[in-house]
């Protein structure tokens, strides 16, 4: 089939420019930024899913983000946990959270469903800052234990950039597939209209409430690879501010289009390290250009992008449609 | 009369709308293989009749019976997983999706791929796919829509929507279809199409719920007919009798002319 | 003992919930004209209240003359910003233009701190910090300002949507756009209008309260955020509903400050705005829509 004869080459080509990278990029600086791109690029893939696919939009990413990234810290940490099994075991919690916050919270919609999100972020930031005894408070949390491969040691931005990226490409492969499959069409049917999607003997809520436990779970994952790569988090990291910014790559990037939601993380993610040399006009810049990039091109700057790239082919070819 | 093969059975269903009474205790049966037609003028309660057996919304009071079996106030998925398939008074098509995926769709219950298998591909998931391609093409074949298989659902004709929407309702072969104004806003010529096409379905064993407005296609196709008023049945018969109940004439005059036509 | 306390807590509540109030009846507005959150509320807010300090500190003007042109200002910001993004979006879809005013915010805040600075501003009370002592309760004389300027907004905003034609034709713009656009209303002059009424009422809040608690160019999101919490709360689009939200929520936030913890205030909050959510999906003043097909 065509359709899957190309994901494989668009996704072949981007496992190769993963690979090449490095031989490119030096210095811990970059490869520091790239890292970070793979590890929001997590959290919005999974964003992408719930808001893209079936339709729920979420501020309260951060909160699944940070409690990955604490919970994996405070274990390994405090109680000597072996990292891998408690990096599991923490998704496999997350999910369950939002699981459980998803079935009064799903049933919620438009605006009331931004809120219960925005609440439940500021609920889990709120307890980051106060119990000091476990998160370190406002402060931080230092002293996180690196990742190992079985006897190794996981060590420096490059091993880093090889592990990161590597769960990147395994997850946003399985992502792809299973856009391409029986649930991914049941949940662009929930997006478009969820009572007809009903009708058609598509349990919606019950696909709403688990592609929300999914994405958290990505969240989660991208939490306490985070945690253990900077071996440091404070709660700064996981407030709403960080929340908006995931969703604003998952829009900026192309709502629905996981590989516009890759380049929406990789152009916000740099973005603001490229202005940092604006110094405070960075900011202001920063929301110039995304205003900009929403009004322009309100589908999504992939999607954006290769409609002006085929239109001018069709203009050249002197095909009018 | 035959009440062995009785499918589908309401008793006394009421349904209110803040106060206002839309389904007024309307009991009937519906028998193995036969049309139905549900008529009444514009407000009569028509659709709000098949959003209740669809499970839009549960009746305030009454039941709804399938094969004898309780199904009064199951969500949509779930009756649609009792085979009983609708389409929709507008048009209801996934615009976003083609074709093809709007069918396929149709077909979501009897497959069983969740999200594991879908994330991980695996041999069985693809196969399921495959067979289910194969059968919505062979749907969409019966219905004279195959070449459109891969166009976006919103760039096709009015008439192949509704072919569109009625080949997603059956390709999952369902025992009971409910069929809201199929023919509504297509010219006589079409309209003498989806009636071929709704006696070709009956010819497969189903059984049809009607809802239709154009009486010419009521008459020519429904073997009994219920008509509706206000919320009540207000009469039940062959479409002979129907046409000479003075109930169903006056309930007509004095509602909206431009019901019939 | 701690119950001798609670009309004070009710007091602060009250003072509170009066500026989520009218930051809530800022997001109704442009919701019921529009359909969209307006992240950018709470800039409003910080904008009115910045403006306010430079026309009176720098410019000297007394405050009867600068509170109109701070008002003013701010109604010019809001103008600016639908006539701008918001009408030259190339898309209506309500998430993409949400996350325009998210864009419009940051870049109000940004210029905000270009021009105001870093260090939180204040403004002197309009008339005096000798506290009003009565009972168990000390009221300063802002607080007086603030309850009895909120009361005479909602009261003049009653009057507009309820007793003038264009008032009348923004609440048939929020019934159904596409009918208002049929019988004849200027639905974008609507759309326009929404958002200057909205900044000017943000800027009220935003001076009134500055003299209590201080205003810095990053003071906008938490106002915000608790002025759309109220909304919710309320249920979102209900002027009654803000009002009344505003209020609830300050209250709440207050008891729980006094009673539980000042650290888990606002926590607090937002735990029992989750519950109320749970149990009324619309809000307590809120229609809930009968879905059509």
């Amino acid at each position: 089939m065509t359709k899957t004869r190309k994901k494989w080459i668009y996704f072949l080509g981007l496992a190769g420019v993963v690979g090449l990278l490095p031989l490119v990029v030096k210095g811990g600086y970059y490869l520091l930024v790239l890292n970070i791109i793979a590890i929001n690029g997590l959290v919005v893939l999974g964003l992408n899913l719930l808001i893209g696919f079936a339709g729920q939009i979420s501020l309260g990413h951060a909160a699944f983000f940070g409690i990955g990234a604490y919970l994996s810290a405070i274990f390994t940490a405090m109680y000597n946990a072996p990292p891998w099994p408690t990096l599991l075991a923490v998704m496999v919690f997350t999910a369950v959270v939002a699981y459980l916050l998803g079935i009064p919270t799903l049933r919620l919609e438009g605006h009331y469903l931004v809120m219960a999100t925005l609440g439940f972020n500021i609920i889990v930031y709120i307890l980051m800052v106060q119990m000091e005894y476990w998160t370190g408070g406002p402060s931080g949390f230092a002293g996180i234990p690196p990742l190992n491969l079985g006897p190794f040691p996981v060590e420096g931005d490059l091993h880093y950039y090889w592990l990161l990226w590597s769960f990147f490409l395994a997850i946003f492969f399985l992502s792809l597939n299973l856009v391409d499959s029986r649930v991914g069409r049941a949940l662009r049917a929930i997006h478009e209209n969820e009572l007809v999607a009903n009708a058609m003997g598509v349990n919606t809520e019950r696909y709403k409430v688990i592609i929300f436990a999914v994405s958290a779970a990505y969240a989660s994952l991208a939490g306490s690879l985070y945690a253990h790569y900077l071996s440091f988090i404070s709660p700064k990291t996981f407030d709403i501010f960080y929340s908006v910014q995931v969703v604003t790559m998952v829009v900026v990037g192309g709502i629905g289009n996981l590989w516009g939601g890759l380049l929406g993380a990789a152009l916000l993610t740099a973005l603001p390290e490229v202005l940092h040399a604006m110094r405070d006009y960075a900011l202001l810049l920063y929301g110039v250009i995304l205003m900009g990039a929403l009004v322009f091109f309100p589908e999504g700057l992939l999607p954006g992008l290769i409609k002006l790239w085929s239109d001018k082919r069709a203009a050249k070819l002197g095909v009018s449609e | 009369m035959n009440t062995n093969n009785t499918l589908l059975k309401l008793n006394q269903v009421n349904k209110q709308f803040d106060g206002l009474m839309a389904i007024a205790g309307v009991s009937f049966d519906l028998n193995s293989g036969e049309i139905v037609s549900l008529i009444g003028p514009n407000g009569a309660g028509k659709t709000t009749l098949l959003n209740l057996i669809s499970g839009v919304y549960p009746p305030t009071s009454g039941e709804i019976l399938l094969h004898g079996a309780d199904i009064t106030g199951m969500k949509p998925y779930q009756i649609a997983q009792k085979r009983i398939a609708r389409t929709f008074q507008s048009v209801q098509i996934f615009q976003d999706m083609t074709v093809l995926e709007n069918v396929l769709l149709g077909l979501h219950h009897r497959l069983r791929s969740g999200f594991v298998k879908g994330m991980l591909h695996f041999p069985g998931e693809r196969r399921e796919e495959q067979t289910a391609v194969t059968q919505a093409m062979d749907s969409l074949e019966q219905f004279g829509i195959a070449h459109l298989a891969e166009r976006k659902a919103d760039s096709i004709s009015l008439k192949e929507q509704r072919c569109l929407e009625i080949a997603r309702s059956v390709v999952s072969g369902p025992s009971l279809l409910l069929l809201d104004e199929p023919a509504a806003g297509l010219n006589i010529r079409e309209t003498e199409e989806i009636a071929a096409i709704i006696q070709g379905l009956r010819q497969h064993g189903l059984t049809i719920l009607l809802v239709e407005h154009d009486m010419n296609l009521v008459m020519s196709i429904a073997h009994r007919v219920i008509a509706l008023h206000h919320g009540h049945k207000i009469a039940e018969g062959t479409p002979e009798e129907i046409q000479r109940n003075p109930e169903v004439v006056k309930a007509y005059l004095g509602g909206t002319h431009s019901a019939e036509r | 003992m701690i119950w001798t306390q609670l009309p004070q807590f009710l007091v602060s509540g009250i003072t509170s919930g009066s500026i989520y109030a009218l930051i809530a009846l800022g997001f109704g507005i442009i919701h019921n004209a529009t359909g969209i959150v307006n992240f950018a509320q709470g800039e409003f807010v910080m904008i009115g209240a910045m403006a306010m300090i430079s026309l009176t500190q720098v410019a000297g003007l007394p405050v009867p003359i600068a509170f109109p042109l701070a008002v003013l200002a701010v109604m010019a910001v809001g103008w600016l910003m639908e006539i701008g993004p918001i009408r030259r979006a190339r898309s209506n879809s309500i998430l993409i233009l949400v996350m325009i005013t998210v864009g419009a915010s940051i870049t109000m805040r940004e210029a905000a701190m270009l021009v105001w600075g870093k260090t939180p501003r204040t403004l002197p009370s309009f008339s005096g910090d000798e506290p009003l002592v009565w009972g168990h309760a000390a009221i300063l004389p802002q607080t007086l300002w603030i309850l009895g300027i909120t009361l005479l907004v909602v009261v003049l905003l009653g009057i507009f949507f309820n007793r003038t034609m264009v008032g009348k034709a923004m609440r048939a713009v929020a019934e159904n756009r596409r009918g208002a656009a049929l019988v004849g209303i200027a639905v974008y002059r609507m759309t326009l209008l929404s958002f200057v009424l909205s900044g000017g009422i943000g800027a009220v809040a935003g001076i009134i309260i500055t003299p209590i608690t201080t205003m810095s160019y990053s003071a906008g999101v938490m106002l915000a955020l608790k002025g759309f919490a109220a909304a919710i709360l309320g249920g979102y689009g209900s002027m009654l509903g803000a009002v009344v939200g505003g209020l609830l929520l300050g209250i709440m936030e207050s008891f729980g400050a006094g009673f539980i913890s000042s650290a888990y205030k606002d926590a607090f909050a937002f735990m029992i705005l989750l519950l109320v959510l749970f149990v009324r999906p619309a809000g307590l003043f809120g229609k809930e829509e009968i879905k059509r097909v």
